[in-house]
């Protein structure tokens, strides 16, 4: 049986009230908006590129602890690292949510907190929607990214 | 009935009640399923599973088209079941009830035909800051086809329909009026029929959306003097797929068919087409015929145990459901009107709706988190979501307490 610990582990509740660069970055040059029409989550993703490069990140919005959690730890994972870094994270990190392969938790480090969310299926779209939405940014989309 | 008595939970037989809906025998991750998503749709009863699978065994052809023994019989059951319909909202004869898909279907069927025959540009239709989608999106498609204006009734801050403020957005050039019997979001009553007194004062006509109260009050069509009412089988113990608009006969007569199609017809050349009598003109196409088979069954069972025996009980739910979560920290209730029906809607301080719907589904309990098609409402009050629980008669107040519970490993979870 899933277990709600598995779920909401330490580190997810503690950036869920205290997310990490939750700030609109002073040089923001990319942009995108992220909405899950079930639950209401609203997230605006911002990154400063330095050409292909995130020098900086941050995120404003409102969401549930899960999607805000993640939100919050994406944006640390993704400073500093190039685009193509930043899709191969997203990749493996889809992988993990929606348990399809546990191989990379080494590799996503923190990251590896969210395994939990695959055994909660409906939950999936919460840890996912801050990534999908850094994938409209970093693509320089402009229209807004819906889950549904 | 007064809001102030406290009505015995042994008004009706709970234990009974939930015997007959095998569905509540489920358990969810290891709990004794305690449902509580009725407004979202209710369980239903062995006699509703029954008599749907009855008539597929021993009734089954299609209607109004052969002359054969099941083909009679068919049409004969489907008529019969249009009739318990009439008798149950009291509508004046069975030809006023119209079978649907439920109550967006019959919300869409009465803009489509009665709207775009009589709105024109400059016309403005009424609705109700506390309205579902389905009495959102028809009128407002109806606007962008005829150029006519939505204006909307605001709320106060328990969630009432503010009286003043809805008359004053009242005059000739009102030709639709739209509104909620009972607020799937907040669990208001809108005094109907004092509000169509306003609206057909100035000769507007009231289309009532009944889809959560016909499930928990007692409705007379009549004495509301709603134009049209609409409701969905499936969230009064009936199956999906089904539903009934109720309208005047005086209207229905006038209106044009809704689509086109086999049964609405009386004849048919590549020249000219003659449209079937009401209700059959709007019902184009083979209908759910086992649907309206489950529906009866719903009704009769309703009867059986008495819709205000049904009332009563939900209503000692609500109050002690209220009660019991307004009791605990943090806690804000959405929807505090004096008249409610079935639905207690709240938030929890820093806690989002989706997570205490998860947690509390871990306990086997099921609420519905969301905005329940009800968006404006939410930006009202400034949220971006609620948790609901909303009761039917087979609830109990031990699954109250089960959920006041669940409530607790929340605030545990997130301490
Ligand atoms: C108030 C209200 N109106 C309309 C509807 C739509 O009903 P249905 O989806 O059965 O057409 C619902 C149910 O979701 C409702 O609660």
């Amino acid at each position: 049986m899933a277990e709600l610990r598995d779920l909401y582990q330490e580190v997810i509740l503690e950036h869920s009230k205290a997310p990490r660069n939750y700030k609109e970055p002073a040089h923001t040059n990319h942009k995108a908006e992220g909405y899950n029409p079930l639950c209401g989550d609203r997230f605006t993703i911002y990154l400063e590129m330095d050409g292909d490069t995130v020098r900086d990140i941050g995120f404003q919005g409102a969401g549930c602890a899960i999607s805000k959690a993640s939100a919050s730890m994406m944006t640390q994972s993704v400073k500093g690292k190039t685009k193509a870094e930043a899709h191969r994270i997203f990749a493996q990190f889809h992988e993990l949510v929606t348990g399809h392969s546990h191989d990379h938790e080494a590799e996503l480090g923190k990251l590896a907190v969210f395994s939990g969310v695959s055994e909660f299926p409906v939950r999936v779209k919460c840890a996912t929607l801050a990534w999908h939405t850094l994938e409209a940014a970093l693509e320089g989309k402009q229209e807004k990214v819906s889950t549904e | 009935m007064s809001a102030s008595v406290a009505v015995p939970e042994t008004a009706v037989d709970v234990e009974k009640i939930r015997a007959d809906f095998p569905i509540l025998h489920t358990q969810a991750h290891g709990h004794n399923l305690v449902y509580l998503d009725n407004a979202a749709t209710s369980q239903k009863p062995r006699v509703v599973i029954d008599a749907i699978v009855r008539y597929y065994e021993s009734a089954n052809a299609n209607i109004h088209r052969g002359v054969h023994y099941l083909s009679q019989l068919a049409t004969e059951e489907f008529e019969a079941g249009r009739a318990t319909v009439a008798r149950f909202v009291n509508a004046a004869k069975a030809s006023e009830i119209v079978f649907t898909r439920g109550t967006t279907e019959g919300i869409n069927l009465v803009a489509q035909t009665w709207g775009r025959t009589h709105v024109r540009a400059g016309d403005e239709i009424v609705v109700t800051a506390m309205e579902h989608h389905s009495d959102i999106v028809p009128w407002q498609m109806l606007c962008g086809a005829t150029g006519a204006k939505l204006r909307v009734a605001p709320i106060n801050d328990r969630g009432e329909l503010i009286v003043e403020e809805f008359a004053k957005l009242l005059n000739p050039k009102t030709k639709i009026v739209a509104l909620a019997h009972v607020s799937n979001a907040l669990g208001t009553v809108n005094p109907v029929k004092m509000l169509a007194a306003l609206a057909h004062a100035q000769g507007a006509i009231v289309v009532v959306d009944g889809a959560q109260a016909v499930p928990h009050i007692a409705v007379d069509v009549q004495d509301l003097d709603a134009d049209f009412y609409s409701f969905s089988a499936h969230k009064m113990y009936g199956p999906t797929g089904i539903g009934a608009l109720y309208g005047k006969a005086a209207l229905l007569e006038a209106m044009p068919p809704y689509q086109g199609g086999g049964d609405m017809i009386s004849s048919v050349t590549f020249e000219k087409t003659t449209f079937n009598k009401v209700p059959h003109k709007f019902e184009a196409g083979t209908p759910d015929m086992a649907g309206v088979a489950g529906l009866k069954a719903a009704i009769e069972y309703m009867n059986g145990i008495g819709v205000d025996k049904i009332a009563a009980h939900e209503h000692d739910l609500l109050e002690y459901a209220t009660e019991a979560v307004s009791a605990l920290p943090s806690i804000r209730i959405i929807g505090t009107a004096a008249e409610k029906a079935s639905v207690l809607s709240f938030t929890v301080d820093d806690v989002h709706p989706h997570d205490i719907g998860t947690i509390l589904d871990q306990e086997g309990i099921a609420v519905r988190t969301g905005h329940h098609c009800a968006q404006p409402v939410m930006e009202r009050y400034g949220i971006p979501a609620t948790v609901r629980a909303s009761f039917a008669v087979y609830n109990t107040r031990a699954e109250v307490d089960a959920l006041v519970r669940g409530l607790r490993r929340v605030r545990e979870v997130f301490a």
